[in-house]
């Protein structure tokens, strides 16, 4: 079966970003001072910690991000000479190389709402039974558990299949050992490297990150031993497995956090040092627009842009050819008003920051030496203040993330069809009042939505701590 | 003083008309009102004569900015910006979508808005100050490194998880506050007390270590070493020098807290069923009722730069250094 890729317009940004983040890596190597400070970063537990559970994240998302379309089977009818010459035909439906591998918890669906490794279907449902009568009971699920006899408990199958995930767990992180170990073992010998890591007398906090990869590796390992078998974290209303709901929420949420900062920072950057640099009536009109921008309450403002958007999309079908690429573009715009409401705090920042580097000695000096403006902003300005940018896109992203779920909740975040955090919440927030009570949905999304917003907080503040000259003094 | 305020008001006058202005090109440009007539009308029964009649009946049909049919001055005021926009001004905002006039229903609900917003607003400062008093006071020993973590993790869980958990923990499981609801009278405390409580613990985390490391900043200068030698207690500097002198950027700070109390309230006030501003907003939003969302748009901007003023005059209110005018 031949497969078409799709490349959606928010895939196209992710992979802007990430060509951009490895050229932002590459300049920090080569420049001393930034390198110094990333290594403070690194220094860290919390950092390194994180950085492992971020990059999780991110190997999740980006997998999610290469679209394809595969090909659809031929019809039986038609016959062997006819398929040579037959246009191709590819399904609407557009998959990702995470859905691929999600493969059998993407199709096993049950009918509705199952409890975490539950056997049984959560409602009872009317049977009719071999003999005539009628009986409530709660039937088998279609795929949960299916391979278990009638009474054989589920425990120790369980067990069973858990035996081996320690080990492969083990493996992981002792060959990444072994990789840093090597890298290190210069002078000294691996093992001998590899015992400094152990010990955790490294400069950079190697240990910590390496008990995080142990801790992910186990929990992936035991996810692929038991997720065919079992709907590990149950399934939702129509009966969709959560954690594959889990596991695709992180993409929009990655999007939503990244995608909207890179949108807003182009503009930000250009308006806030221009303003702060040429002052007089560029500063003026600068500075009125993002007071006017500023003072209407972003949530309002978002709900305003986010109807318009609605709208436009909704007159103008013809624009998308599938329903994916319609979500696609209502996310990325969702992006970019974001990106349009909360420019103006970095805005703000920089036209200071630049305001004070103005009068500095050296720009001073590039000035009487005859250098355009632009190359003064370009060469002098512009990289004295990318801290600020750094920083102020590190604690961005995770107040992003949680922003995402409230917009959803009031009806003008995501699409209805685009999985997110936000969306997840929404469908389960109503079952809380019944009886026994659903709690598994809402769990599990406000569970992954903690561990990547508390992992982007801890490492925005490593660079923050690092980065921000003021927090060094002390 | 009464300089200062007449001028600060003035200022807000231009801003308030770009504000205006860019919610009309907003809502009138992006899309146009056959756009909008179509959508609302769905597309099956969208006839030109529908949608000419729909604009007619909302008073869509005019031009945006010039009217070359009218007379005179009219040219410029019979125009879709002057009706719809600039007369939000005199807060006149027309009428919603089921025929209620909007300005009435935003009268009628601004009272139980505040009931919630004032208290919550009000107890998480005072909530926020003192535990970070707190972590000051135990400041880098382990009870401080833990209530830090503590902030962190806090300010990491969604705040929908704190409306959610709350609302089933202490109304459902515990039976300890209605689920939802509000009346007017005695009885408001029994309706608010968990919204207002749930607001301030959703936002502790943040705010508290927003202002341990103000309070670091102020420990460390030499008045509070002045003040420790000629022999005051730890507390008595805290809380008569620290705190003082830490009221400027706690002010600046709550500035940017007033927004987002529109916004917590927002989603508070659709959850617990209080008529105020935000559940109608959601409820506006939820309907696609424009007219009711550009009003919220416009009210909330007056609301945020009023609130702006005031806290530039309690600057000096706080530091006498701070002269206005």
């Amino acid at each position: 079966m031949g497969v078409k890729p799709v490349l959606l317009l928010t895939d196209l940004l992710v992979f802007t970003l990430i060509v951009c983040a490895v050229f932002f890596a590459i300049q920090a190597r080569r420049h001393a001072p930034s390198r110094e400070a990333w290594r403070r970063v690194g220094r860290q537990p919390a950092a390194m910690a994180s950085a492992v559970i971020l990059s999780v994240f991110a190997i999740i998302g980006v997998m999610d991000s290469l679209h394809y379309r595969s090909q659809l089977p031929l019809e039986q009818s038609e016959s062997a000479a006819v398929e040579k010459t037959a246009p191709v035909v590819y399904s609407t439906e557009v998959l990702s190389v995470l859905d691929a591998l999600l493969m059998p918890l993407r199709v096993q669906m049950e009918k509705t709402y199952s409890v975490p490794f539950a056997r049984e279907s959560f409602q009872r449902e009317t049977v009719e039974q071999a003999d005539g009568g009628q009986a409530r009971i709660t039937p088998r699920l279609a795929y949960g558990a299916r391979h278990l006899q009638e009474g054989e408990p589920s425990l120790p199958d369980i067990a069973r299949r858990l035996v081996w995930t320690p080990f492969q767990a083990l493996a992981v992180a002792g060959a990444l050992l072994c990789v840093v170990g090597i890298k290190r073992s210069r002078g000294v010998g691996i093992v001998a490297a590899m015992r400094h890591i152990l010990a955790g007398c490294t400069e950079l906090a190697w240990r910590p990150a390496l008990i995080v990869v142990f801790l992910v590796a186990l929990l992936v390992a035991a996810g692929v031993a038991l997720a065919p078998h079992y709907h590990v974290l149950g399934t939702d209303k129509v009966g969709q497995d959560v954690l594959y709901l889990s596991l695709k929420s992180i993409r929009t949420g990655l999007v939503i956090g990244t995608l909207t900062t890179l949108i807003m920072l182009p503009f930000a950057v250009m308006f806030g040092i221009v303003a702060g640099y040429l002052g007089g009536w560029v500063d003026d009109v600068i500075q009125y627009f993002y007071t006017v921008l500023n003072s209407i309450p972003s949530v309002l403002l978002i709900a305003a842009s986010v109807l318009m958007m609605q709208v436009m999309i909704d007159t103008h079908p013809q624009w998308f050819d599938t329903a994916a690429e319609r979500a696609d573009a209502r996310l990325l715009a969702l992006c970019a008003i974001l990106g349009i409401t909360s420019w103006t705090g970095l805005c703000r920042l920089l036209r200071g920051e630049t305001l004070k580097l103005r009068e500095l000695d050296y720009v001073q000096a590039a000035r009487a030496f005859g250098a355009s403006t632009a190359q003064i902003l370009r060469r002098h300005i512009l990289p004295n203040v990318m801290h600020i940018v750094l920083i102020t896109v590190a604690l961005d992203f995770s107040i992003l993330v949680l922003t995402e779920a409230v917009l959803s909740y009031v009806g003008i975040g995501v699409d209805p069809f685009t999985i997110s955090f936000g969306s997840m919440i929404n469908a389960a927030r109503a079952e809380l009042a019944r009886e026994p009570v659903v709690w598994w949905s809402l769990a599990s999304a406000f569970g992954f939505m903690l561990t990547l917003v508390l992992a982007a907080n801890l490492l925005a503040d490593a660079v923050r701590d690092a980065f921000d000259p003021r927090r060094q003094i002390r | 003083m009464l300089a200062y305020i007449v001028r600060r008001l003035l200022y807000a006058v231009p801003i308030l008309l770009g504000v205006n202005l860019f919610t009309f090109m907003l809502f009138f440009g992006v899309n146009s009102p056959d756009d909008i007539a179509r959508m609302q009308l769905g597309a099956k029964y969208a006839s030109p004569e529908a949608i000419q009649r729909w604009k007619v009946e909302r008073g869509y049909d005019k031009p945006m900015f010039y009217n070359p049919a009218q007379e005179g001055a009219e040219k410029l005021t019979d125009t879709l910006f002057v009706d719809k926009s600039l007369r939000m001004f005199t807060f006149d905002f027309g009428q919603a979508n089921d025929g209620h006039d909007i300005a009435l229903e935003i009268r009628g609900r601004v009272g139980p808005s505040f009931a919630v917003a004032l208290p919550t607003f009000a107890l998480s400062l005072v909530a926020a100050i003192t535990f970070a008093m707190l972590l000051v006071f135990f400041r880098a020993t382990v009870l401080d490194f833990w209530g830090v973590t503590l902030c962190v993790i806090m300010m990491s869980i969604s705040s929908m998880f704190y409306i959610i958990g709350g609302q089933w923990l202490v109304s459902k499981a515990w039976a300890l506050a209605p689920v939802s609801g509000y009346a007017g009278g005695v009885d408001m405390g029994r309706f608010l007390w968990l919204p207002v409580f749930i607001g301030v613990v959703g936002g502790l985390g943040a705010s508290a270590r927003w202002y341990r490391t103000i309070f670091l900043e102020e420990i460390s200068r030499d008045y509070i070493r002045t003040a420790r030698a000629k022999g005051l207690s730890e507390l008595a500097a805290l809380f008569r020098h620290v705190l003082k002198n830490a009221m400027i950027p706690i002010l600046t700070g709550v500035v940017v807290v007033i927004p987002a109390l529109f916004t917590g309230s927002l989603v508070m006030e659709s959850f617990f069923a209080i008529p105020g501003l935000g559940s109608y907003t959601i409820e506006a939003i939820r309907s696609q009722d424009f007219g009711v969302v550009r009003s919220m748009v416009f009210i909330g901007s007056v609301l945020y730069i009023i609130s702006l003023i005031l806290t530039d005059i309690s600057y000096t209110l706080v530091d006498p250094r701070v002269r206005l005018g």
